[in-house]
């Protein structure tokens, strides 16, 4: 490894540096304030220190990872939706009667793995921050540990992603015994070069499909996501929906974007199927929820089989249209996850619907910000969500995807039924005789949480008026995969 | 860049009454006025453009304004706004029933009055917006952007079953709205794919050639989300639920302007870009659209529901609509732009009537009203005008349109034309049946109730004076009109590289009416055209970078 080679691999040095500083810094001063100043700081130097490696990018280091500008835009997404959720877990954390330092340092670990995941370009280095990332959040879903729902989802999540590990890691072992390597480029070539495939092969490709799709809570693999986004902490919740499954498609596209899927007709039809089940799984099991974590957890199922129409879409389009969309779904996600979060008292996470009723007379700007969240989940104009709904359209239809396209556009509009009844909730007024008495908390917004809010709903309406700037910034990454 | 401030004003106007409405004593007076102030100054830039308008200084035909900025470049998407009369015509009375609407609910709207009048504001901008859209993008964009306010009006703002109706709304327009981009996006990349410029750009997009399948899934799926504003009768069952329950800005709002855009959009779009499958598909239009005259009036006898029955036979009227366009005449296109302007204008005072009523008497149940006409006979005065209006008595608006639109048809098609004309018969029906049970008849209720405060006749007069005006003396509308509507059938019947064929003469006038008309189907006819302007060769000047 050279000099430039390091200075390329900068933001993933630093990420990686960055629990250790903290974990050494709780080790001498315990203190809440100074852990999560430290993980702000360390993640804005981990930002900052993007468009340095960029100068240096593309670059292939080791075997195991590649530093092109497709791994540091996913890497500069983690960063930022990190500190995001740094910033609502220090409220968050607050309120609760725990040690509360060390949620900084499995925060920041998870981070890590997420980024080594977005760089990596060999099953090593692929299952080694998959690993990393899955053992941080066992612990952090199960971080208050004196609530019987976080342990019971803690639990779940362990089972689960420890089992579709094994389905990855069969399928690996396959891949290698059939091909005799684990570059995914060796791969690609190999894969061509099979012509017919042979079942050993397809039941490696089925097998990882399977621990990608536990990892990505597609249909029919999502069983885990709504009971574990309804114990896990708010933040944290957020985290899973956004990074944890973001990198994993990152990954995900990577993988399969040198082979070219539409040859591999089973592949393409596995994919068709599981798109579609997850769209009708997601938005028709949300019609029936109470619980608004839950809600959001079967939205984000069905997002994520929004997100796979895009994946089987060919052409440049594709990445664009995965990139945007998963932007736009890591601020509706973070936003709405993150008024759950300021809402929750010591107690309980703000989930019953119920008790949202009537908070537009009382919070008009957490309403606000939740309205606008939830309509771009919708893909309602003027926010980032209509840009990447249509963009996932546009790149369906330019490969003449219609059946996958029509099934999306009827999702679309089951999925604005609950998104509206959210919202319509928190418009409509208190019964009468019922008071303002409920179970969110009654405390002012902090301040950073306030900030936080603001700006990502500036975010969002900013990316769906003028989303041109990001547009050029996705299409700079493109090339690194082709 | 005037027409850019057209739509920003009360986007502008929307976000300061939200402000001022939040200040809690005179917070509401402060928003409607704020509103007001904004439509005004929306009617000052529209008289501004009126009096400094030059013959054709837009690039493109008839438009006599026209402003452009990239907004996403790499997909070909760019902020087109274009003005020709059409659009004048309809941005017009979209002001016009602002005012109205705002005026209209003044005593009405008590709670949260800045959020309503916000709605109120964008929803009108994203209609403005609509009606000046010339980039496929962006007339979605504010197609899907004007129902979001609409969808707030009624779920916060109406009567008893708003959430239900509310949602209704939502989802069948949300439905229709997707449709329609799959179908702009499939025109979209059979361009780009024959051109290699991806564009959204209208005028780039006319003249497209595709296959005839194609151009028919394209056409249905932009009639379907069309038809479902207008709507059209399998698609209509939204329309009753919205109009009942919303406000009574709201249902002017709705029935004014919002069916209109189905309207619009089936002139601008839906036959300019597919000439041929529009053309092939028009005796299916047209037969739904005469299911939905008669079907609707149908619906509207059998209500007690007073609002729900003039909701229903805005279904009948849409259906003359439809059967204009699908006609696609210089006859038809007249009358259907006076059925826009006309039935916006007649249901718009007839929902503001009911308005009125259900503010003093708390129903809408006409079993319960009677003999009103002793009590409120300024009010009832007004019905008589709007219920005759309504049947389409000579004289006012809606007759000029129904004449014309029927006149237009049986050059297309005399059976569909019969067939449309029985509904005149019925909404004669219906008209006098309103007046019947609700001014005159038994008193079934003693009810004291006042008649019409200043500021509501003032509404009513100039809503009067509006409807009788198209009645008597509909030339300027239709010479406005005129240029822009033989724009569109010259694109469609023969492509934008042919010649310019010059308006045949069918204004409205005495002689025209006892001759026969000139010959004007006929893409032949007068050879010494000059030649339009070659569309397709004036590519967007941004690069294209995506290239799917």
């Amino acid at each position: 490894m050279s000099g430039p080679d390091f200075l390329a691999l900068l933001p993933l040095v630093l990420v990686s540096a960055m629990p250790v500083v903290v974990m050494l810094a709780i080790a001498f001063f315990r203190d809440h304030v100074l852990a999560a100043a430290l993980t702000l700081l360390g993640l804005l130097v981990c930002f900052a220190s993007l468009p340095f490696a960029a100068s240096y990018a593309p670059r292939h280091i080791t075997p195991l990872l590649i530093i092109d500008n497709y791994a540091l835009f996913y890497m500069g997404l983690i960063f930022a939706a990190t500190f995001a959720v740094a910033v609502l877990s220090y409220s968050y954390l607050g309120m609760l009667r725990v040690r509360r330092e060390e949620f900084y340092v499995l925060l920041l670990l998870a981070a890590a793995g997420s980024s080594v995941l977005v760089a990596s370009a060999h099953f090593a280095s692929f299952f080694l921050g998959l690993e990393t990332l899955s053992v941080s959040l066992y612990a952090l879903v199960s971080y208050p540990s004196s609530r019987e729902k976080a342990i019971e989802a803690g639990v779940k999540y362990l089972v689960l992603a420890a089992v579709s590990s094994a389905f990855l890691l069969f399928g690996m072992a396959l891949v290698y015994g059939q091909l005799g390597t684990m570059e995914f480029s060796g791969i690609a070539e190999g894969a061509a070069g099979l012509r017919a495939a042979s079942p050993a092969f397809l039941g490696a490709i089925a097998l990882i499909v399977v621990g990608f799709g536990f990892k990505l809570a597609v249909a029919p693999f999502h069983m885990w996501t709504p009971d574990v986004y309804e114990g896990a902490p708010a933040p944290v919740s957020a985290f899973v929906a956004t990074v944890s499954k973001g990198a994993v498609f990152a990954l995900f596209l990577r993988y399969f974007a040198r082979v070219d899927i539409h040859q591999m007709g089973s592949l393409v039809l596995a994919a068709t199927v599981i798109s579609i089940a997850s769209m009708f799984t997601g938005n028709l099991l949300a019609l029936l929820q109470q619980n608004v974590k839950r809600i959001l957890a079967y939205s984000s199922i069905a997002h994520l089989g929004y997100l796979v129409v895009a994946f089987l879409a060919s052409g440049a389009l594709r990445v664009t249209a995965v990139s945007y969309y998963l932007v736009s779904y890591f601020i509706a996600m973070l936003g709405a996850f993150g008024v759950v979060s300021v809402l929750s008292g010591r107690e309980g996470d703000a989930v019953d619907l119920d008790a949202y009723r009537g908070l537009s007379s009382r919070r008009p700007f957490i309403t606000g910000v939740f309205s606008a969240m939830l309509f771009s989940l919708a893909g309602i104009p003027l926010t980032a969500g209509f840009i990447g709904k249509f963009y996932v359209i546009a790149a369906g239809a330019g490969s003449a995807l219609w059946l996958l396209i029509s099934m999306l556009v009827v999702n679309s509009a089951i999925g604005v039924y609950y998104y509206i009844r959210v919202i319509i909730t928190m418009y409509s007024a208190r019964a009468e005789g019922e008071t303002a008495e409920t179970a969110l908390s009654k405390g002012a917004v902090s301040l950073g949480g306030g900030l936080l809010l603001a700006a990502l709903t500036l975010g969002l309406v900013w990316l769906g008026v003028y989303p041109s700037p990001l547009v050029s910034l996705i299409q700079k990454t493109i090339q690194g995969l082709r | 860049m005037i027409l850019l401030w057209l739509i920003i004003v009360p986007f502008a106007g929307g976000v300061a009454a939200w402000i001022l409405g939040l200040r809690g004593r005179g917070g509401g007076s402060a928003a409607r006025w704020a509103s007001i102030a904004a439509l005004a100054v929306d009617l000052a830039l529209l008289a501004a453009i009126l009096a400094g308008r030059s013959a054709a200084a837009g690039r493109h035909g008839d438009f006599f304004l026209e402003a452009r900025a990239g907004w996403v470049p790499q997909l070909g998407i760019s902020i087109h706004l274009g003005m020709d009369g059409l659009s004048l015509l309809l941005v017009f009375l979209t002001v016009f029933m602002g005012i109205v609407s705002v005026v209209a609910s003044w005593t009405e709207i008590t709670e949260r009055a800045g959020f309503f009048h916000f709605n109120l504001l964008w929803c009108l901008a994203g209609v403005i917006g609509v009606f000046l859209s010339m980039d496929l993008f962006l007339f979605y964009f504010f197609w899907e952007m004007m129902l979001v306010p609409m969808y707030f009006l009624i779920a916060i703002w109406g009567h008893e079953r708003r959430t239900y109706a509310a949602i209704k709304f939502f989802i069948f327009t949300q439905l229709g709205g997707l449709l329609m981009l799959m179908a702009i996006l499939g025109l979209y990349f059979i361009h780009g794919s024959q051109t290699g410029a991806y564009t959204f750009d209208y005028f780039d997009l006319i003249g497209t050639r595709m296959s005839s399948a194609a151009a028919f899934w394209l056409m249905l799926g932009f009639f379907v989300s069309f038809a479902v504003k207008l709507p059209a009768v399998p698609v209509h069952s939204w329309l009753p639920d919205a109009h009942t329950e919303a406000p009574t800005a709201g249902s002017v709002i709705l029935a004014g302007l919002l069916l209109k855009t189905g309207a619009y959009g089936m002139l601008r779009f839906m036959v300019p870009l597919f000439p041929d499958a529009s053309q092939r598909f028009a005796p299916v239009g047209m037969a739904v659209g005469i299911i939905g005259i008669l079907y609707g009036a149908v619906l509207a006898f059998g209500q007690t529901d007073l609002k729900r029955l003039i909701a229903d036979t805005s279904i009948s009227h849409m259906g003359f609509i439809l059967v204009g366009i699908f006609a696609w005449n210089g006859l038809a296109l007249q009358g259907v732009t006076m059925q826009i302007i006309s039935h916006a204008i007649s249901t718009g005072m007839l929902f503001i009537l009911v308005g009125a009523l259900q503010e003093r008497i708390h129903t809408r149940d006409m079993d319960l009203m009677g003999r009103l006409w002793e009590k409120v006979p300024v009010m009832g005065g007004v019905a008589m005008v709007f219920a005759l209006a309504s049947l389409g008595l000579p004289g006012l608006g809606n007759f000029v349109a129904e004449f014309l639109i029927l006149l237009g048809a049986f050059r297309a098609n005399p059976a569909a034309s019969a067939a449309a004309s029985l509904g005149l018969i019925v909404s004669t029906v219906y008209a006098l049946w309103i007046m019947q049970r609700v001014f005159h008849g038994d008193e079934r209720t003693r009810w004291t109730l006042p008649d019409m405060s200043v500021r509501e006749k003032g509404v009513a007069a100039a809503m009067i004076v509006a409807i009788v005006w198209l009645g008597l003396y509909p030339q300027p509308v239709i010479n406005e009109a005129a240029p822009a509507l033989d724009g569109l059938r010259r694109i469609s019947i023969s492509g934008p590289q042919a010649v310019k064929i010059p308006a045949p003469d069918f204004r409205l006038t005495a002689a025209a009416k006892a001759v026969p008309l000139p010959a004007e189907e006929d893409p032949a006819f007068d050879k010494k055209a000059r030649v339009v302007p070659d569309i397709s060769s004036q590519k967007s000047g941004e690069g294209v970078n995506e290239r799917p």
